[in-house]
């Protein structure tokens, strides 16, 4: 099915989003990592949050999730891929799946696009980001997985039941991808393994990567005050477009993101009619 | 012709007779295969009789994707007579295959 709103992120921003945008009689679709996977989960203490002073980063996004499920928004894990405006559609695909909206709200959070030394090189030529997409060609081979969470560990075991030979860098600090025509080893922090197929599961992927064409301002998404990017159909929200981090200026966000879209949708209907 | 679904056993005779071919590589349990599904649909359509344009399943058909390197899916592979002379790896929007095709047509 095709949703109204696609919201990539489970934060404060997209949360807040995907509550507004039902709000507003929009069918509403978050994407996102597990909860305990948000950097905010880790949070000991929130104390500028108005009016719930001294809360968790934990209760915070629990309570945030919650209020947004019992709203009516559906919820999806998995990390986005690949986004792409065809017709008048947004398609998205999240590992095997593909799912499509008329807008979409970013609030992915902040993905730094620092790449490694030979990620790029070898980007289609042993570097991949989809396991579910490419660990079938790599199968009797060896492999390797740096993975900044605990979804990156099911993925590589999911590489280890297929038959792939892995070796598993957690949270790995500084790796460099070496080889000739193809990808032949990899160094993570001083230890370098042999690899046909090195798998880069950070936990998003930069907005550049995921929407060739977004307008950036100093590394951060650029928006207006509508919280519309350059592209059409497109928002953002949250920490993605800047400082600073904090949940609520990020719910804030979202709630604009959220109203923007529902509004956009409604413009085109009028057009359209 | 058409959007044809190639097999090992035909494939070298189809594109070697084809001035032209274009060539996705695919699988079902991908998602960025599956959005890139439509664009290959609607350029069969479009260069029909000009462009031999072709789906290979690397499920199916794995020693075609050893055979040309598949390392990572979408791969978009292009020949001319059979012999390959470009390639475009991971999901791209129409104009990016169309430039290929038009400047070797």
């Amino acid at each position: 099915m095709s949703y109204d709103v696609l919201v990539i992120g489970g934060g404060p921003a997209g949360l807040s989003a995907a509550i507004n945008a039902h709000a507003r009689g929009k069918s509403v679709l978050v994407v996102s990592n597990p909860l305990e996977e948000n950097p905010l989960w880790r949070s000991e203490k929130v104390d500028n949050y108005l009016g719930l002073p001294a809360m968790t980063g934990a209760e915070l996004l629990t309570a945030f999730q919650k209020h947004a499920e019992s709203a009516g928004a559906t919820f999806k894990v998995g990390r986005v891929l690949n986004a792409a405006m065809m017709g008048n559609e947004w398609y998205v695909s999240i590992g095997s799946d593909v799912e499509e909206a008329r807008t979409v709200v970013l609030a992915a959070g902040v993905a730094r696009g620092n790449k490694f030394p030979g990620e790029e090189e070898f980007l289609g030529r042993g570097v991949s980001y989809c396991a579910t997409c490419d660990g079938m060609l790599y199968r009797e081979r060896p492999v390797a997985v740096l993975g900044w969470a605990d979804s990156a560990r099911q993925e590589a075991d999911f590489l280890t039941s297929i038959g792939c030979q892995v070796s598993f860098f957690e949270k790995p600090k500084t790796c460099e991808i070496k080889g000739d025509k193809t990808v032949e080893s990899v160094t993570c922090d001083g230890k370098t393994v042999q690899a046909d197929c090195v798998f880069i599961l950070r936990p998003a992927m930069p907005p550049t990567d995921l929407f060739p064409g977004l307008s950036m301002d100093g590394g951060f998404v650029a928006v207006n005050r509508q919280m519309a990017t350059n592209l059409p159909g497109l928002f953002a929200a949250g920490d993605c477009t800047g400082g600073p981090l904090q949940v609520s200026k990020a719910a804030g966000e979202g709630l604009i993101a959220g109203q923007s879209a529902a509004r956009w949708i409604d413009k085109k209907q009028r057009e359209n009619q | 012709m058409g959007l044809q679904h190639m097999k090992t056993s035909e494939f070298d005779a189809a594109v070697s007779a084809a001035p032209l071919a274009m060539i996705d590589f695919w699988a079902s349990w991908c998602g960025p295969c599956k959005m890139l599904s439509p664009t290959i649909e609607a350029l069969a359509g479009q260069y029909d009789g000009k462009v031999l344009v072709g789906k290979v399943n690397v499920d199916e058909e794995p020693d075609l994707a050893r055979q040309f390197g598949v390392m990572s899916i979408p791969t978009v592979v292009f020949l001319k007579n059979g012999r390959e002379f470009d390639r475009k790896v991971g999901l791209m929007p129409a104009d990016a295959f169309t430039a290929v095709l038009d400047e070797n047509l």
